[in-house]
C-alpha cells in the first residue's frame, strides 16, 4: 500500500499518516458513474438522496457495533436487539404525547422526535450496561463464545420484548410535518429522509470530534491500538470499555428510533433483520473503523438504490456483490484498523 | 483419546459385539453409563416408533428428530470441532429441500428425480460452501459468521422471490415415488398389528439415512482430519506452524458440514412432501440449531442426538406445560406473559446462555463429567 508515506521534514513532530483518499473518492465516483446509466438527472438526485438517507440510518445502527468491536474486540451479535429496543422505547413517549405528533407544528414534531431519541438512548444505554455486565463480561477474549452468548442474549431479549409489548406488530405514525415529500421540479425528496440525513451527519461529525479532539477520544483511540499500554499508563480501561459499550448500545437505540419511524411498524425481529446490512457495512468499512463504517454505509445503500432502479432482480444480491468486490480489493475492508 | 481402552464398553455382552459396536462408532463411545442409557433409549424409540405408537403425530415427531439429528450433528462438526460459527447452515438445509422438491415437481415422481435433485443440490451446496469459505475464512474466522449470515439471508430472499422455480412464499408440494406413498403396502397382511405402508417405508428411509450419515460424521471427526480440525480450534497459530493449511481444513470442514445439511434438507422434504422457506430456510431454524448444539453438547456429536430429541419434544410438549402455568398465574402482571406458551423460546434461550457459561460441554459434557468424579 502506498498510504504510509511519512513526513520527515520536521523531526520534532509526530509522523503524519496520509489520509486514505481512494475509498473516500469511491462514493462520489460511484454516484457519477451511475448518472449516465440512470439517464434522467432528476431521478438520479431522487435516488441519491434516498440512498444517502438509507446509508445514514444504517450508519447510525452500525456505528456502535464497530466502535465496540474496535475498542473491546467484542463482536456483539445481539446488537440487533438494541435496535428493536430503541424502536419499542419510542412507545413510552408516543403513548402519552401522541398529540405532539398530530400537531401541525414543526417545532412540536421535532421535539417529539428528539424526546423519542433521548428516551430510546437512555433505555438502550441502561440495558446495554446490564447486557455488558451479565452477558458479555464473562466471555472477553473468546470470539466463539461471544457469538454464541450474544445470540442467546438476543433470543432472550427478543422474547422479553414480546412478553412486555406483545407479539403482534405495532404500527406507529410519523409526526405530522415529517410526512410527505419536498417536490422541487421533478425531484422528489421524502421529508423524513432529509431529517435522517441531518441526524446521521450530526452524529457522525459529533463522533469524529469526540474521537479526534477530546481526551476521551484520545484514550479510546489509544485503547483500540493497544489496551494494555493504556492500562499501564494508569487509565482504567475497564471503565472506558463499559462506557463505550453503553454508548454503542445507545447509538443502536438512536438508529432504532430512526429506523422505526422509517418503517412505521414495530416488530421484535426488526433489529435482527437489519443486522444483515449492518454486518455487511462494518465488514466493508473495516471492522472497528467509524469512518469506514460511514463510507461503507453510504456505499452499500447507494449501490442498493441504483441497482434496484436499474435491475430490480439484482438488487437482492447487490449488497453481497459490493462486499465480495471490496474484500477482494482490500481483504480487511476499506479502512483496515491497524492492530487486527 | 485412550478412553475406550480404559473404560469398559457400556454393553455387558460378548466381546465381538462390543468390537463391532466400537468399530461402528469409530471408537468414540459415549463414555458414560447414563449417557449410553439415554442414547440407547432414544435410538431404540426412534427405531421402533412405527410399531410402538399409532397415529401420524408421533411418527412425524420422530422423523423430525431424525432430520434434526443429521442437521445438528453436521453443525457440530463446524461449531464444536472446528470452532467456527456459521449462520448459513439453514441455507444448505434449504438447498437440499429445494433440490428434492424441484426435482420431484418438475421431473415427475420417481427415484431418478430424487437422485438428480439431490445430486444437483449437493453440487450447489459444495460450490457455495467453497466460495464462502475461501472468501471469508482467509482473513479472520469472525468474518465467516457475518458473511454467512449475509449470504444466507440473501439466499432466503432470493428463494422467496424466484417464485417460478421455488414456489415463492408458498413453497412446493409434490408427489413422492410410489413406494413412499401412504397407499403403498409392503405386505398385504399387518405385521405385529401394524400395516407397513409407504409412510412407514419413508420413515425408515429417513431413519437409516440418519444413522448412516451420523456414523459417517462420527468417523470423520475421529479421523486424522478431525484431529487436525480440533487442533486448529484449540490453537490456530500452532496448527499453522505445524504445517497444516488452516484455511483448507476449515473450508473442507464447512463443505462436509454443508453436504450433510443438504442431505438433511432432502430428508425433510421427502418426509413432508413439501418444502418452503419457513420449513427449511428461515432464520428461526438457525437459532433452533444453535440451541440444540449448545444444549446437547458442542464437540461431542452425541450431543446432536440428545439436543435434537430434547428440543423437538420441548417444541411439541413444553408449550402444553407452559399453557397450564400461564393459566395458573393469571391475574399477576407480566408473569403470565413470561410463561405464555409462545414464550417457550425465552426459557430455552436462558438455558442456552447458562449452558455456554456453566456447561460448555452441554448435557453430554455434564454426564461425562459425572462419570469421572
Amino acid at each position: 500500500m502506498t498510504d504510509i508515506a511519512v513526513e520527515t521534514s520536521a523531526p520534532a513532530e509526530l509522523p503524519r499518516t496520509k489520509t486514505d483518499w481512494v475509498p473516500l473518492a469511491l462514493v462520489p465516483a460511484l454516484a457519477l458513474l451511475a448518472l449516465p446509466f440512470i439517464g434522467s438527472p432528476s431521478a438520479w438526485v431522487t435516488l441519491t438522496v434516498a440512498g444517502l438517507a438509507m446509508g445514514m440510518m444504517i450508519f447510525l445502527m452500525a456505528s456502535g457495533l464497530t466502535l465496540v468491536f474496535g475498542l473491546m474486540d467484542i463482536i456483539n451479535f445481539g446488537h440487533g436487539v438494541f435496535i428493536s429496543l430503541g424502536a419499542y422505547a419510542t412507545l413510552i413517549v408516543l403513548g402519552p404525547l401522541a398529540g405532539w405528533g398530530e400537531a401541525d407544528s414543526i417545532g412540536l414534531n421535532l421535539a417529539l422526535l428528539g424526546l423519542c431519541i433521548v428516551t430510546a438512548m437512555a433505555v438502550t444505554g441502561v440495558v446495554g450496561a446490564v447486557f455488558e455486565r451479565v452477558i458479555v463480561r464473562p466471555v472477553y477474549g473468546s470470539h466463539l463464545k461471544q457469538i454464541l452468548v450474544t445470540m442467546g442474549g438476543l433470543i432472550v431479549a427478543e422474547q422479553a420484548i414480546h412478553a412486555i409489548w406483545g407479539a403482534s406488530p405495532i404500527p406507529i405514525r410519523l409526526p405530522e410535518t415529517l410526512r410527505g415529500a419536498f417536490v422541487i421540479g421533478d425531484i422528489v425528496m421524502e421529508r423524513y429522509r432529509v431529517v435522517a440525513v441531518g441526524v446521521g451527519l450530526v452524529v457522525f461529525i459529533g463522533m469524529q470530534l469526540l474521537l479526534n479532539r477530546t481526551r476521551i477520544g484520545l484514550l479510546i483511540r489509544a485503547g483500540v491500538e493497544n489496551p494494555e499500554m493504556v492500562e499501564a499508563l494508569g487509565y482504567r480501561i475497564r471503565r472506558l470499555f463499559v462506557s463505550v459499550f453503553v454508548a454503542g448500545s445507545a447509538l443502536a437505540g438512536l438508529g432504532g428510533v430512526m429506523w422505526a419511524f422509517y418503517r412505521q411498524t414495530l416488530t421484535a425481529g426488526m433489529g435482527m433483520e437489519v443486522m444483515v446490512l449492518v454486518f455487511i457495512v462494518i465488514i466493508v468499512g473495516g471492522l472497528g473503523s467509524v469512518g469506514g463504517c460511514f463510507v461503507g454505509s453510504i456505499l452499500v445503500a447507494l449501490v442498493a438504490n441504483y441497482v434496484g432502479f436499474l435491475a430490480p432482480k439484482l438488487a437482492l444480491i447487490s449488497n453481497i456483490l459490493v462486499m465480495a468486490l471490496v474484500l477482494t480489493w482490500r481483504p480487511q475492508g476499506l479502512f483496515p484498523v491497524a492492530r487486527r | 483419546m485412550t478412553a475406550t481402552s480404559v473404560i469398559p464398553a457400556p454393553f455387558d455382552e460378548s466381546r465381538s459385539r462390543a468390537g463391532f459396536l466400537s468399530r461402528a462408532l469409530s471408537s468414540d463411545l459415549p463414555r458414560s453409563r447414563a449417557l449410553s442409557f439415554i442414547l440407547i433409549a432414544i435410538v431404540l424409540t426412534l427405531a421402533l416408533t412405527p410399531l410402538l405408537f399409532s397415529g401420524s403425530q408421533p411418527l412425524s415427531t420422530a422423523a423430525k428428530i431424525c432430520v434434526f439429528i443429521v442437521l445438528v450433528a453436521s453443525y457440530d462438526l463446524l461449531l464444536g470441532y472446528s470452532g467456527i460459527v456459521s449462520f448459513a447452515h439453514t441455507m444448505f438445509f434449504g438447498i437440499g429441500g429445494y433440490g428434492i422438491a424441484i426435482g420431484l415437481e418438475k421431473l415427475g415422481p420417481d427415484w431418478s428425480s430424487v437422485a438428480i435433485g439431490l445430486i444437483a443440490a449437493l453440487a450447489l451446496s459444495a460450490v457455495l460452501a467453497i466460495a464462502i469459505g475461501l472468501l471469508s475464512l482467509r482473513v479472520r474466522a469472525i468474518f465467516f459468521s457475518m458473511i454467512t449470515l449475509a449470504v444466507a439471508s440473501a439466499m432466503a430472499v432470493l428463494a422467496s422471490q424466484m417464485s417460478g422455480i421455488t414456489g415463492g412464499e408458498d413453497g412446493l408440494s409434490f408427489q413422492l415415488p410410489y413406494a413412499l406413498r401412504p397407499a403403498f403396502r409392503v405386505f398385504s397382511e399387518p405385521v405385529f398389528g401394524v400395516m407397513i405402508n409407504g409412510r412407514i417405508v419413508a420413515y425408515y428411509l429417513v431413519f437409516f439415512v440418519t444413522v448412516g450419515v451420523f456414523l459417517l460424521l462420527l468417523r470423520i471427526v475421529n479421523s486424522p482430519f478431525g484431529r487436525v480440525l480440533q487442533a486448529i480450534r484449540e490453537n490456530e497459530f500452532r496448527a499453522e506452524a505445524l504445517g497444516y493449511r488452516v484455511v483448507a481444513y476449515r473450508t473442507a470442514a464447512s463443505v462436509i458440514s454443508a453436504l450433510a445439511a443438504t442431505i438433511a434438507g432432502g430428508l425433510l422434504a421427502l418426509w413432508l412432501r413439501y418444502n418452503g422457506p419457513d420449513t427449511t430456510l428461515s432464520f428461526a431454524i438457525m437459532i433452533d440449531i444453535l440451541l440444540m448444539v449448545v444444549i446437547g453438547g458442542m464437540g461431542t456429536m452425541y450431543g446432536a442426538i440428545i439436543g435434537a430429541a430434547l428440543f423437538v419434544l420441548a417444541q411439541s410438549y413444553l408449550q402444553v406445560l407452559m399453557d397450564a402455568g400461564s393459566k395458573a398465574l393469571a391475574g399477576i402482571p407480566l408473569l403470565p406473559n413470561l410463561v405464555h406458551p409462545d414464550r417457550w423460546l425465552l426459557w430455552l434461550g436462558a438455558l442456552f446462555v447458562i449452558s455456554v457459561y456453566a456447561f460448555p460441554g452441554g448435557i453430554v459434557g455434564r454426564l461425562r463429567q459425572g462419570k469421572q468424579s
